[in-house]
Protein backbone atom coordinates (compact mmCIF):
# COMPACT_ATOMS: atom_id res chain seq x y z
CA UNK A 1 0.00 0.00 0.00
CA UNK A 2 1.53 3.23 -0.67
CA UNK A 3 0.99 6.44 0.96
CA UNK A 4 -1.68 8.51 0.88
CA UNK A 5 -1.35 11.85 -1.02
CA UNK A 6 -0.80 15.07 1.08
CA UNK A 7 -0.64 18.73 0.12
CA UNK A 8 2.71 20.09 0.52
CA UNK A 9 3.24 21.05 4.34
CA UNK A 10 1.93 24.73 4.57
CA UNK A 11 2.91 27.47 6.82
CA UNK A 12 2.10 26.67 10.29
CA UNK A 13 -1.57 29.05 10.78
CA UNK A 14 -0.64 29.45 14.48
CA UNK A 15 2.78 30.82 15.45
CA UNK A 16 2.63 32.59 18.91
CA UNK A 17 5.67 34.88 20.05
CA UNK A 18 7.50 33.29 23.02
CA UNK A 19 9.07 35.11 25.63
CA UNK A 20 10.27 33.20 28.46
CA UNK A 21 8.54 34.11 32.09
CA UNK A 22 10.61 35.28 35.04
CA UNK A 23 11.13 33.16 38.21
CA UNK A 24 9.26 36.03 39.70
CA UNK A 25 6.48 36.22 36.96
CA UNK A 26 5.69 32.75 37.17
CA UNK A 27 5.59 32.70 40.87
CA UNK A 28 3.02 35.39 40.95
CA UNK A 29 1.16 33.36 37.94
CA UNK A 30 0.92 30.80 40.41
CA UNK A 31 -0.08 32.06 43.36
CA UNK A 32 -2.49 34.80 41.65
CA UNK A 33 -4.26 31.06 40.21
CA UNK A 34 -4.48 29.68 43.57
CA UNK A 35 -6.20 32.61 44.97
CA UNK A 36 -8.20 32.85 42.24
CA UNK A 37 -9.21 29.26 42.92
CA UNK A 38 -9.64 29.15 46.18
CA UNK A 39 -11.94 32.79 46.31
CA UNK A 40 -14.23 30.93 43.20
CA UNK A 41 -14.35 27.79 45.05
CA UNK A 42 -14.01 28.98 49.00
CA UNK A 43 -13.22 24.96 49.47
CA UNK A 44 -9.99 25.79 52.11
CA UNK A 45 -11.33 28.84 53.86
CA UNK A 46 -14.75 27.85 54.92
CA UNK A 47 -13.70 24.48 56.38
CA UNK A 48 -10.89 26.13 58.05
CA UNK A 49 -13.39 28.62 59.61
CA UNK A 50 -15.58 26.60 60.14
CA UNK A 51 -13.13 23.98 62.47
CA UNK A 52 -11.28 27.23 64.15
CA UNK A 53 -14.65 28.54 64.99
CA UNK A 54 -15.69 25.38 66.49
CA UNK A 55 -12.21 24.59 68.30
CA UNK A 56 -12.41 28.62 69.74
CA UNK A 57 -16.39 27.93 71.06
CA UNK A 58 -15.51 24.15 72.78
CA UNK A 59 -11.77 25.54 74.11
CA UNK A 60 -14.16 28.53 75.85
CA UNK A 61 -16.55 25.95 77.05
CA UNK A 62 -14.15 23.65 78.41
CA UNK A 63 -12.24 25.84 80.03
CA UNK A 64 -13.15 28.54 82.48
CA UNK A 65 -10.23 29.99 83.59
CA UNK A 66 -9.72 33.22 85.26
CA UNK A 67 -7.87 36.75 83.64
CA UNK A 68 -4.30 34.94 84.27
CA UNK A 69 -5.02 31.47 84.00
CA UNK A 70 -6.11 32.39 80.53
CA UNK A 71 -2.95 34.16 79.51
CA UNK A 72 -0.81 31.31 80.51
CA UNK A 73 -2.63 28.71 78.09
CA UNK A 74 -4.29 30.08 75.24
CA UNK A 75 -0.93 30.52 73.72
CA UNK A 76 -1.14 27.22 73.30
CA UNK A 77 -4.77 27.13 72.19
CA UNK A 78 -4.43 29.36 69.90
CA UNK A 79 -1.45 27.74 67.82
CA UNK A 80 -3.04 24.30 68.10
CA UNK A 81 -6.67 25.83 66.84
CA UNK A 82 -4.26 27.09 63.72
CA UNK A 83 -2.29 24.10 63.26
CA UNK A 84 -5.13 21.89 62.82
CA UNK A 85 -7.15 24.41 61.01
CA UNK A 86 -4.37 24.91 58.49
CA UNK A 87 -4.11 21.38 57.66
CA UNK A 88 -7.38 21.59 55.42
CA UNK A 89 -5.75 24.38 53.09
CA UNK A 90 -2.66 22.55 52.63
CA UNK A 91 -4.48 19.52 51.65
CA UNK A 92 -7.06 21.63 49.47
CA UNK A 93 -4.22 23.59 47.64
CA UNK A 94 -2.73 20.32 46.02
CA UNK A 95 -5.90 18.55 46.13
CA UNK A 96 -6.99 20.74 43.39
CA UNK A 97 -3.53 19.94 41.42
CA UNK A 98 -4.41 16.46 41.00
CA UNK A 99 -7.82 17.63 39.93
CA UNK A 100 -8.17 16.94 36.41
CA UNK A 101 -4.22 16.32 36.35
CA UNK A 102 -3.30 19.88 36.16
CA UNK A 103 -0.29 19.53 37.93
CA UNK A 104 1.63 17.10 35.03
CA UNK A 105 0.74 20.03 32.66
CA UNK A 106 2.95 21.87 34.79
CA UNK A 107 5.15 18.97 34.87
CA UNK A 108 5.85 18.85 31.35
CA UNK A 109 6.25 22.76 30.70
CA UNK A 110 9.30 22.45 32.37
CA UNK A 111 8.33 25.66 34.49
CA UNK A 112 10.47 26.32 37.53
CA UNK A 113 9.28 23.66 40.23
CA UNK A 114 10.27 26.16 43.09
CA UNK A 115 8.33 29.19 41.51
CA UNK A 116 5.45 26.29 42.13
CA UNK A 117 6.10 26.01 45.71
CA UNK A 118 6.13 29.31 46.71
CA UNK A 119 3.40 30.37 45.10
CA UNK A 120 1.76 27.51 46.55
CA UNK A 121 3.67 28.61 49.77
CA UNK A 122 2.28 32.17 49.91
CA UNK A 123 -0.96 31.49 49.02
CA UNK A 124 -1.45 29.34 52.10
CA UNK A 125 0.02 31.79 54.06
CA UNK A 126 -2.46 34.45 52.91
CA UNK A 127 -5.13 31.92 53.77
CA UNK A 128 -3.56 30.96 57.27
CA UNK A 129 -3.28 34.42 57.89
CA UNK A 130 -6.99 35.42 57.37
CA UNK A 131 -8.03 32.35 59.53
CA UNK A 132 -5.50 33.76 62.33
CA UNK A 133 -7.33 37.31 61.87
CA UNK A 134 -10.68 36.09 61.98
CA UNK A 135 -9.82 33.59 65.38
CA UNK A 136 -7.60 36.02 67.28
CA UNK A 137 -10.77 38.47 68.47
CA UNK A 138 -12.56 35.03 68.62
CA UNK A 139 -10.32 33.75 71.26
CA UNK A 140 -9.78 37.50 72.76
CA UNK A 141 -13.52 37.75 73.31
CA UNK A 142 -14.13 33.84 75.03
CA UNK A 143 -10.72 34.00 77.31
CA UNK A 144 -11.09 37.91 77.63
CA UNK A 145 -7.96 38.82 76.79
CA UNK A 146 -5.66 41.93 76.91
CA UNK A 147 -1.51 41.76 76.07
CA UNK A 148 0.56 42.77 78.69
CA UNK A 149 3.91 42.64 76.67
CA UNK A 150 5.04 43.72 73.15
CA UNK A 151 2.33 43.87 70.41
CA UNK A 152 5.45 43.98 67.87
CA UNK A 153 6.41 40.45 69.36
CA UNK A 154 3.09 39.04 69.37
CA UNK A 155 2.79 39.99 65.36
CA UNK A 156 6.17 38.68 64.57
CA UNK A 157 5.45 35.45 66.21
CA UNK A 158 2.23 35.46 64.00
CA UNK A 159 4.24 35.95 60.96
CA UNK A 160 7.37 33.77 61.44
CA UNK A 161 5.05 30.94 63.09
CA UNK A 162 2.52 31.28 60.72
CA UNK A 163 5.39 30.69 57.48
CA UNK A 164 7.06 28.08 59.54
CA UNK A 165 3.83 25.74 59.53
CA UNK A 166 2.76 26.09 55.83
CA UNK A 167 6.36 26.21 54.33
CA UNK A 168 6.70 22.65 56.01
CA UNK A 169 2.55 22.10 55.31
CA UNK A 170 3.52 23.04 51.41
CA UNK A 171 6.55 20.78 51.40
CA UNK A 172 4.97 17.63 53.16
CA UNK A 173 1.51 18.02 51.12
CA UNK A 174 3.34 17.74 47.96
CA UNK A 175 5.38 14.99 49.42
CA UNK A 176 2.06 13.09 50.21
CA UNK A 177 0.24 13.70 46.85
CA UNK A 178 0.87 10.33 45.80
CA UNK A 179 0.08 8.14 48.50
CA UNK A 180 -3.16 6.41 49.48
CA UNK A 181 -4.14 8.36 52.22
CA UNK A 182 -3.02 11.77 51.43
CA UNK A 183 -5.33 13.45 54.01
CA UNK A 184 -4.00 11.40 56.96
CA UNK A 185 -0.48 11.29 55.85
CA UNK A 186 0.09 15.15 55.90
CA UNK A 187 -0.46 15.43 59.59
CA UNK A 188 1.81 12.34 60.41
CA UNK A 189 4.33 14.40 58.59
CA UNK A 190 4.02 17.52 59.80
CA UNK A 191 2.98 17.62 63.32
CA UNK A 192 6.12 15.99 64.56
CA UNK A 193 8.30 17.80 62.24
CA UNK A 194 6.38 21.64 63.46
CA UNK A 195 7.09 20.51 67.22
CA UNK A 196 10.07 22.63 68.03
CA UNK A 197 8.37 25.58 66.10
CA UNK A 198 5.12 24.87 67.70
CA UNK A 199 7.36 25.30 71.48
CA UNK A 200 8.86 28.21 69.90
CA UNK A 201 5.88 29.98 68.76
CA UNK A 202 4.12 29.48 72.54
CA UNK A 203 6.69 30.62 74.48
CA UNK A 204 6.51 33.57 72.70
CA UNK A 205 3.04 34.13 72.43
CA UNK A 206 2.76 33.31 76.12
CA UNK A 207 5.21 35.66 77.53
CA UNK A 208 3.59 38.34 75.16
CA UNK A 209 0.52 37.65 76.72
CA UNK A 210 1.46 37.75 80.27
CA UNK A 211 4.08 40.15 80.37
CA UNK A 212 6.28 37.31 81.34
CA UNK A 213 9.51 36.11 79.96
CA UNK A 214 12.30 36.66 77.55
CA UNK A 215 10.40 36.55 73.74
CA UNK A 216 13.97 38.36 71.13
CA UNK A 217 15.45 34.91 71.78
CA UNK A 218 12.86 32.30 71.07
CA UNK A 219 11.52 34.57 67.94
CA UNK A 220 15.36 34.89 66.86
CA UNK A 221 15.43 30.84 67.00
CA UNK A 222 11.78 30.85 65.21
CA UNK A 223 13.04 32.95 62.35
CA UNK A 224 16.48 30.40 61.97
CA UNK A 225 13.48 27.84 62.01
CA UNK A 226 11.79 29.21 59.18
CA UNK A 227 15.41 29.84 57.22
CA UNK A 228 16.77 26.25 57.51
CA UNK A 229 13.44 25.10 56.42
CA UNK A 230 12.90 27.42 53.81
CA UNK A 231 16.17 26.44 52.27
CA UNK A 232 15.76 22.62 52.16
CA UNK A 233 12.30 22.62 50.97
CA UNK A 234 13.14 24.77 47.98
CA UNK A 235 16.20 22.59 47.54
CA UNK A 236 14.74 19.42 47.59
CA UNK A 237 11.14 20.49 46.15
CA UNK A 238 12.28 19.39 42.22
CA UNK A 239 12.80 15.91 43.66
CA UNK A 240 9.31 15.64 44.98
CA UNK A 241 7.64 17.43 42.16
CA UNK A 242 8.69 14.55 39.64
CA UNK A 243 8.70 11.47 41.81
CA UNK A 244 6.59 9.06 40.91
CA UNK B 1 8.11 -1.12 35.09
CA UNK B 2 5.18 -0.80 37.38
CA UNK B 3 5.63 -3.18 40.00
CA UNK B 4 6.59 -6.28 38.25
CA UNK B 5 4.83 -5.27 35.30
CA UNK B 6 6.35 -4.06 32.40
CA UNK B 7 4.22 -1.78 30.43
CA UNK B 8 6.46 -1.35 27.62
CA UNK B 9 9.02 -3.73 26.12
CA UNK B 10 11.91 -3.60 24.24
CA UNK B 11 9.74 -0.89 22.22
CA UNK B 12 12.13 1.00 19.36
CA UNK B 13 10.30 3.48 17.36
CA UNK B 14 11.27 6.90 15.49
CA UNK B 15 8.72 9.31 14.31
CA UNK B 16 9.89 12.22 12.08
CA UNK B 17 7.79 15.59 11.33
CA UNK B 18 5.16 16.09 9.25
CA UNK B 19 3.67 12.66 9.81
CA UNK B 20 0.46 11.60 11.60
CA UNK B 21 1.03 8.24 13.59
CA UNK B 22 -2.33 6.64 14.68
CA UNK B 23 -1.22 4.04 17.85
CA UNK B 24 -4.45 1.79 18.56
CA UNK B 25 -3.85 -1.78 20.91
CA UNK B 26 -6.13 -3.08 23.78
CA UNK B 27 -6.19 -1.67 26.96
CA UNK B 28 -3.22 -2.39 28.94
CA UNK B 29 -1.20 -2.67 25.74
CA UNK B 30 0.86 0.33 26.80
CA UNK B 31 -0.57 3.28 24.51
CA UNK B 32 -0.42 5.97 27.28
CA UNK B 33 2.79 4.53 28.81
CA UNK B 34 4.36 5.53 25.73
CA UNK B 35 3.01 8.55 25.34
CA UNK B 36 3.67 9.56 28.82
CA UNK B 37 7.47 8.81 28.31
CA UNK B 38 7.89 11.06 25.37
CA UNK B 39 6.38 13.71 27.08
CA UNK B 40 8.65 12.97 30.26
CA UNK B 41 6.06 12.55 32.42
CA UNK B 42 7.24 8.97 33.12
CA UNK B 43 10.69 7.59 33.29
CA UNK B 44 11.27 4.20 31.19
CA UNK B 45 13.13 1.38 33.88
CA UNK B 46 15.66 1.28 31.02
CA UNK B 47 15.73 3.17 27.61
CA UNK B 48 15.49 6.73 26.44
CA UNK B 49 13.84 8.86 24.51
CA UNK B 50 15.71 11.14 21.91
CA UNK B 51 15.07 14.05 19.55
CA UNK B 52 17.38 14.87 16.90
CA UNK B 53 19.71 17.31 17.85
CA UNK B 54 17.65 20.88 16.97
CA UNK B 55 14.73 19.68 18.82
CA UNK B 56 16.77 18.62 21.73
CA UNK B 57 17.99 21.60 22.92
CA UNK B 58 14.27 22.79 23.06
CA UNK B 59 12.94 19.71 24.04
CA UNK B 60 10.93 21.63 27.01
CA UNK B 61 9.23 24.12 24.15
CA UNK B 62 8.91 21.09 21.62
CA UNK B 63 5.95 18.59 23.24
CA UNK B 64 2.75 18.98 23.38
CA UNK B 65 0.73 16.46 25.29
CA UNK B 66 -2.92 15.88 25.69
CA UNK B 67 -3.78 13.40 28.00
CA UNK B 68 -7.20 11.45 29.13
CA UNK B 69 -7.82 14.32 31.92
CA UNK B 70 -8.46 17.49 31.24
CA UNK B 71 -5.32 18.97 33.06
CA UNK B 72 -7.41 22.40 33.51
CA UNK B 73 -8.58 24.14 35.89
CA UNK B 74 -12.26 23.61 36.77
CA UNK B 75 -12.66 26.90 38.70
CA UNK B 76 -11.31 28.65 36.07
CA UNK B 77 -12.78 29.72 32.29
CA UNK B 78 -11.07 28.66 29.31
CA UNK B 79 -9.47 32.09 28.66
CA UNK B 80 -7.77 31.98 32.30
CA UNK B 81 -6.52 28.09 31.99
CA UNK B 82 -5.15 29.18 28.48
CA UNK B 83 -3.46 32.35 29.91
CA UNK B 84 -2.14 30.79 32.50
CA UNK B 85 -0.65 27.57 30.87
CA UNK B 86 0.41 29.35 27.83
CA UNK B 87 2.34 31.85 30.35
CA UNK B 88 4.24 29.10 31.85
CA UNK B 89 5.54 28.31 28.45
CA UNK B 90 6.02 32.18 27.33
CA UNK B 91 2.91 32.72 25.42
CA UNK B 92 0.95 35.97 26.95
CA UNK B 93 -0.68 37.72 24.07
CA UNK B 94 -4.31 38.07 24.16
CA UNK B 95 -4.40 38.38 20.54
CA UNK B 96 -2.62 34.87 19.89
CA UNK B 97 -4.59 33.37 22.25
CA UNK B 98 -8.07 34.27 21.00
CA UNK B 99 -6.78 32.90 18.17
CA UNK B 100 -5.87 29.97 18.98
CA UNK B 101 -9.09 29.11 20.95
CA UNK B 102 -10.94 30.20 17.90
CA UNK B 103 -9.19 27.77 15.87
CA UNK B 104 -10.08 24.93 18.20
CA UNK B 105 -13.74 26.17 17.79
CA UNK B 106 -14.23 27.66 21.09
CA UNK B 107 -15.25 31.20 21.78
CA UNK B 108 -12.34 33.24 23.75
CA UNK B 109 -15.36 35.88 25.32
CA UNK B 110 -17.16 32.71 27.00
CA UNK B 111 -16.95 33.64 30.54
CA UNK B 112 -18.15 30.26 31.84
CA UNK B 113 -16.08 28.02 34.35
CA UNK B 114 -14.68 24.54 32.60
CA UNK B 115 -16.69 22.96 35.46
CA UNK B 116 -19.35 23.67 33.09
CA UNK B 117 -18.05 22.67 30.26
CA UNK B 118 -19.91 19.99 27.69
CA UNK B 119 -17.17 17.02 27.28
CA UNK B 120 -16.54 18.24 23.60
CA UNK B 121 -15.56 21.85 24.62
CA UNK B 122 -13.17 20.55 27.27
CA UNK B 123 -11.44 18.29 24.98
CA UNK B 124 -11.35 21.28 22.60
CA UNK B 125 -9.64 23.30 25.16
CA UNK B 126 -7.32 20.57 26.70
CA UNK B 127 -6.19 20.27 22.93
CA UNK B 128 -5.39 23.97 23.06
CA UNK B 129 -3.71 24.29 26.39
CA UNK B 130 -1.54 21.30 24.72
CA UNK B 131 -0.67 23.14 21.71
CA UNK B 132 -0.52 26.76 23.46
CA UNK B 133 3.28 26.74 22.74
CA UNK B 134 3.23 25.50 18.78
CA UNK B 135 4.95 22.57 20.03
CA UNK B 136 7.06 20.51 17.28
CA UNK B 137 5.83 16.94 18.46
CA UNK B 138 2.26 16.95 19.79
CA UNK B 139 1.07 13.71 21.85
CA UNK B 140 -2.64 13.08 21.89
CA UNK B 141 -4.07 10.02 23.77
CA UNK B 142 -7.94 9.62 23.32
CA UNK B 143 -9.00 12.99 21.88
CA UNK B 144 -12.25 11.42 20.32
CA UNK B 145 -13.36 9.89 23.70
CA UNK B 146 -17.05 11.22 24.18
CA UNK B 147 -17.40 13.34 21.45
CA UNK B 148 -19.85 12.99 19.32
CA UNK B 149 -19.02 12.52 15.28
CA UNK B 150 -19.21 16.11 14.15
CA UNK B 151 -16.59 16.86 16.74
CA UNK B 152 -14.57 14.66 16.50
CA UNK B 153 -14.32 14.79 12.97
CA UNK B 154 -13.50 18.25 13.31
CA UNK B 155 -10.72 17.44 15.28
CA UNK B 156 -9.04 14.89 13.31
CA UNK B 157 -9.18 18.02 10.44
CA UNK B 158 -7.65 20.03 13.17
CA UNK B 159 -4.50 17.30 13.42
CA UNK B 160 -4.40 17.02 9.97
CA UNK B 161 -4.07 20.61 9.70
CA UNK B 162 -1.10 19.87 12.17
CA UNK B 163 0.43 17.77 10.76
CA UNK B 164 0.70 19.62 7.24
CA UNK B 165 2.22 22.44 8.93
CA UNK B 166 5.17 20.17 9.80
CA UNK B 167 4.30 18.43 13.28
CA UNK B 168 5.17 15.14 14.93
CA UNK B 169 1.45 13.88 15.71
CA UNK B 170 0.84 10.94 17.78
CA UNK B 171 -2.49 10.15 18.25
CA UNK B 172 -3.35 7.13 20.75
CA UNK B 173 -7.42 5.96 19.59
CA UNK B 174 -9.80 3.20 19.61
CA UNK B 175 -11.47 4.75 16.65
CA UNK B 176 -8.93 4.44 14.04
CA UNK B 177 -11.24 5.44 11.60
CA UNK B 178 -11.81 8.92 12.47
CA UNK B 179 -8.00 9.24 11.03
CA UNK B 180 -8.65 7.22 7.67
CA UNK B 181 -8.01 10.72 6.11
CA UNK B 182 -5.16 12.16 8.09
CA UNK B 183 -2.67 9.07 9.33
CA UNK B 184 0.18 8.90 7.46
CA UNK B 185 1.04 5.62 9.82
CA UNK B 186 -0.23 3.27 12.25
CA UNK B 187 1.21 1.11 15.23
CA UNK B 188 -0.67 -1.31 16.95
CA UNK B 189 0.53 -2.17 20.36
CA UNK B 190 -0.09 -5.29 22.12
CA UNK B 191 1.61 -6.34 25.53
CA UNK B 192 3.88 -3.39 25.68
CA UNK B 193 5.23 -4.14 21.66
CA UNK B 194 4.92 -3.02 18.71
CA UNK B 195 2.91 -5.37 16.93
CA UNK B 196 2.18 -4.43 13.70
CA UNK B 197 3.41 -0.98 11.66
CA UNK B 198 2.35 -0.03 8.69
CA UNK B 199 1.27 2.90 6.09
CA UNK B 200 -2.52 4.38 6.33
CA UNK B 201 -4.48 3.54 9.02
CA UNK B 202 -4.91 -0.52 9.45
CA UNK B 203 -1.65 -1.60 10.83
CA UNK B 204 -2.71 -5.36 11.20
CA UNK B 205 -3.61 -5.74 7.37
CA UNK B 206 -0.91 -3.66 6.09
CA UNK B 207 2.94 -4.42 5.32
CA UNK B 208 4.91 -3.39 7.48
CA UNK B 209 7.35 -0.39 7.26
CA UNK B 210 10.92 -0.03 7.80
CA UNK B 211 11.26 1.31 11.43
CA UNK B 212 14.60 3.50 10.91
CA UNK B 213 13.08 6.76 9.87
CA UNK B 214 15.12 9.93 9.92
CA UNK B 215 13.85 12.79 13.00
Amino acid sequence: MSSPEWKPIAKPSYAPVVVYPTFLQTLLSNLFKDLRLEWRSKDAINAMLFFALLVAVIFSFAFAPTPEEARQMVGGLVWVAVLFASIVALNQSWARELRNQALDAYRISRASPNALFLGKAIGNFIFVSALELVIAPLFIVFFNLRALGSTTALILVFVAGTWAIVINGTFFGAMSLRTRSRELMLPLLLFPISIPALVLMVNVTTAVLTGEGATRRPLDLLIVYDIVFTTVCLLLFETVLHAE
Amino acid sequence: MFGRFAALRELSAEFQGGRLYAIFGENGAGKSTLLRIIAGLSKPTRGRTAFDSAAEAATAQSVGYMAHASMLYDELNGMENLRYFGGLRGVTGPAQLHDLLRKVGLDPKLNRRVGDYSQGMRQRLSLARAVVHDPAVVLLDEPFSNLDTGSAQDLARLLGEMRSAGKCVLVVTHQPRLLEDVADESLLLAQGRIAARGLGINAAAVQPQARETSW
